[in-house]
């Protein structure tokens, strides 16, 4: 059992993601990964969001394709896992 | 963060959350569609979205025109929202100039690449700083022609592999880079000069605190500004779309060293730029642990 | 300066202030022979007018400055010797293709750079509106007439002069001339339309707008075309003279065809049977002139101070029905800048009773040399 604190979310606009990958390493606490099987409407893997996410907009900095907007909770959003990396 | 820690289910990211406040936009407003042409990975819309945000937050948008040179980034031309005209590869500058001679009170900047300003228009961008023309040129620097798909301008460093420069760039055979920035520095009527990059978010950040510093001091009549911005070509380098940011950082960035130039009359030296940036490399390492940068903006 | 009142004045500077009588405000140049002193005036006066005259590190950035301050909707010009406007060619072609109306002066060295007027050195399917003064007189009122001609198409419009045009001294009379209305700017662009979701694009390439008409540029450059041959329709200009019966034909532009009317007007009072083309507008050229006075001719000549540029369209126009012969000829001063012997009534007038007297075939006086040729 591990309960993760998310201070905030994003939204993303798969459809005008290139796949380029920029926001997964950018993002600090390392919440976004990418799709691996599936593929936006031009065929590109997109990111996904684990909880986690601090609101720190690192992503949105380095997104070149526009794909996020970022929010911050006034109270932090938990979420408990049972389980081991997915 | 460690990797051991397991991940969460994956999130639903299709709609705003309720209870939430907003702290960064997806488009900027001076864009008409999120969409370019750029290809994945691409540094350049990083630019766009920081001086399409900087004219914005000065609140001069509505007195500010655009002059584009030639490069993938032509393209922009159609989907920012500003007065535009398009000039010439290498010409901008003295386009800009006669538009602001006409146009004493409006904002006007250029926007070109490295091939464009300083192979092709080299002696133009000079001289518009020695004239100290009150305008701002900003440039997107990536060390090749990646319009054409590759090639080696005149800002590519040594060692770096372009399509005609096959084994890395080799003085000997294809002479030196020009350091275009600590060119423009050291003319008189250069008020502003510096050089900001896409690698990470506190560049990102970093490099439009500096487009805005240039936009005021235009505003406010100081004289020529220029932003020099290294910016990923991952399709040009021939390398994966992911790993851009740490080639720029290690390639063009040791070179062209990121940093404020010249700012109120000083010029500042290589070695001075380096130190600031691992200081603030530090900072920033530690804001972005204890949750945030977009207070940079 | 008071309407009617005559000033002896310099060419150079009657273009000037004719340009400014015009409504230029923008002038930016790079000195050369004989262009210089026009750049000169231009730098005195532009800024008593609220206008600015920008001395230009080169002539790629002359003609870029004028660009940016014609997208604004100021009525601006450029300007060199035919060698600076070779390095301008590049931006010539693109100006035409984003349809910014440019005056150019080019104060020639001689008749050598007829095809770079008319044919352009540049890339791609542009047309410039040449028009070429043969006095200073002229000059003031075809400088004006280039700015509104180039606001009526929204076309570059070239003024074609030379060393005479500029340097020597005539009086003239200085008034704005009225040629009529010319189309709004609505194209033109001051940031104000920025983030209004209708911003204005001033381009060649013939894009749009995201979300606004695209026609591409396949569309963009035939409407420009279609342009220019709407230009070849309307705005041909010619002087002729004694051609009703005319046996030989004389075809002349600039300078040279006030010398070459002048010889004519003699031959005609010695009873001699000679007329005169004189082309004002070079591009659109008047080949229906020309085709006219061929009909009659026994002979059409072309004195032009080069190794023969205009001619090929002299014949163009003459199709065939009647031989066309050059009778002038390189002539240029020992620096190359200026008048060369050629250019005298008593050459011209010998070369033309030589084809007069002899036909097309005839052998033509031999060319005087320059006296630093020859010492």
């Amino acid at each position: 059992m591990t309960t993760i604190k998310s201070r905030g979310t994003v939204t993303i606009d798969v459809e005008t993601c290139k796949g380029c990958e920029l926001c997964i390493p950018a993002c600090p606490p390392r919440v976004l990964t990418m799709t691996t099987s599936e593929v936006n409407g031009v065929g590109y893997h997109y990111p996904q969001l684990h909880p986690g996410c601090t609101g720190c907009a690192a992503c949105l900095f380095v997104c070149p394709d526009f794909c996020f907007e970022v929010f911050r909770y006034d109270e932090p959003v938990l979420t408990t896992i049972t389980a081991g990396p997915q | 963060m460690s990797t051991s820690v397991p991940l969460g289910p994956v999130i639903d990211t299709t709609v705003a959350p309720d209870a939430a406040r907003k702290v960064g936009d997806l488009t900027p407003d001076l864009l008409l569609t999120q969409e370019h042409h750029m290809c994945p990975g691409c540094g350049e819309p990083l630019v766009l979205r920081s001086f399409l945000e900087a004219l914005t937050e000065l609140d001069v948008a509505q007195r500010s025109v655009a002059v584009l040179g030639i490069g993938c980034y032509t393209s922009f031309g159609m989907t920012m929202d500003v007065d535009l005209i398009q000039a010439l590869h290498g010409r901008a500058p003295s386009v800009a100039t006669g538009v602001k001679r006409m146009l004493p009170d409006s904002i006007v900047f250029t926007l070109q690449g490295d091939g464009d300003m300083v192979n092709e228009g080299l002696q133009e961008v000079i001289h518009t700083a020695a004239r100290g023309e009150n305008v701002t040129c900003i440039l997107l620097n990536n060390g090749v022609f990646g319009e054409t798909g590759g090639h080696m301008t005149a800002t590519t460093v040594i060692g770096q592999r372009t399509k005609n420069s096959l084994e890395g760039r080799d003085a000997e055979y294809h002479g030196y880079p020009i350091l275009i920035g600590d060119l423009l520095a050291r003319l008189d009527g250069a008020a502003y000069v510096a050089r900001g990059s896409v690698h990470n978010a506190g560049a990102v950040a970093r490099t439009k605190k500096m487009i805005k510093r240039a936009f005021e001091i235009q505003r406010d009549g100081g004289g020529f500004t220029f932003v020099e911005v290294l910016t990923m070509c991952p399709t040009g380098w021939f390398i994966p779309t992911v790993d851009g940011p740490e080639y720029l950082h290690d390639t063009l960035g040791e070179v062209h060293v990121m940093g404020e130039l010249k700012e109120g009359g000083r010029i500042k030296s290589t070695e001075e730029l380096y130190a600031e940036n691992v200081k603030r490399q530090h900072e920033i390492e530690s804001r972005l642990a204890a949750g945030g940068l977009e207070e940079e903006a | 300066m008071t309407a009617q009142e005559q000033v002896l004045m310099e060419g150079s500077e009657a273009i000037a202030l004719a340009a400014i009588a015009a409504g230029c405000r923008f002038f930016a140049g790079y000195p050369m022979t004989p262009f210089t002193e026009v750049l000169e005036h231009f730098a005195k006066h532009l800024p008593g007018v609220g206008g600015t005259c920008i001395n230009a590190e080169s002539e790629l950035e002359a003609v870029g400055m004028a660009w940016g301050a014609l997208a604004t909707g100021a009525r601006a010009a450029t300007g060199s010797t035919g060698q600076g406007l070779s390095l301008m060619q590049e931006s010539f072609s693109e100006i035409t293709l984003a349809e910014l109306p440019l005056v150019i002066f080019n104060m020639a060295r001689g008749q050598q750079d007829y095809f770079q007027a008319t044919r352009g050195g540049g890339h791609g399917d542009y047309r410039h509106i040449v028009l070429a003064p043969m006095d200073i007189s002229e000059a003031v009122e075809l400088t004006q007439l280039a700015f509104h001609l180039a606001d009526r198409w929204r076309n570059p419009v070239l003024v074609y002069g030379d060393y005479l045009t500029a340097h020597t001294r005539q009086a003239v009379t200085i008034d704005r001339i009225d040629f009529g209305g010319v189309p709004d700017k609505t194209w033109a662009l001051d940031g104000s339309t920025t983030g209004t979701r209708a911003s204005k694009l001033v381009s060649p390439l013939g894009f749009g707008k995201h979300g606004h008409p695209n026609p591409g540029i396949e569309q963009h450059l035939r409407k420009i075309s279609a342009k220019h041959r709407e230009i070849e329709q309307t705005e041909v200009r010619v002087e002729s003279g004694y051609l009703d019966d005319a046996e030989t034909v004389i075809v002349a532009f600039g300078t040279p065809a006030k010398f070459v009317r002048y010889v004519v007007q003699q031959l005609r009072a010695e009873g001699e049977r000679v007329g005169y083309v004189r082309p004002i507008s070079l591009w659109p050229f008047p080949y229906a002139a020309v085709t006219e006075a061929a009909q009659t001719a026994r002979t059409v000549a072309v004195f032009e101070l080069c190794a023969g540029q205009m001619i090929d369209d002299v014949r163009l126009g003459a199709l065939g029905t009647a031989p066309v012969v050059g009778i002038g000829g390189i002539s240029t001063d020992g620096s190359g800048f200026g008048v060369g012997p050629l250019l005298d009534a008593e050459h011209v007038r010998a070369r033309i009773l030589a084809v007069h007297r002899g036909g097309a075939g005839a052998e033509l006086p031999r060319l005087p040399d320059n006296e630093r040729t020859t010492g």
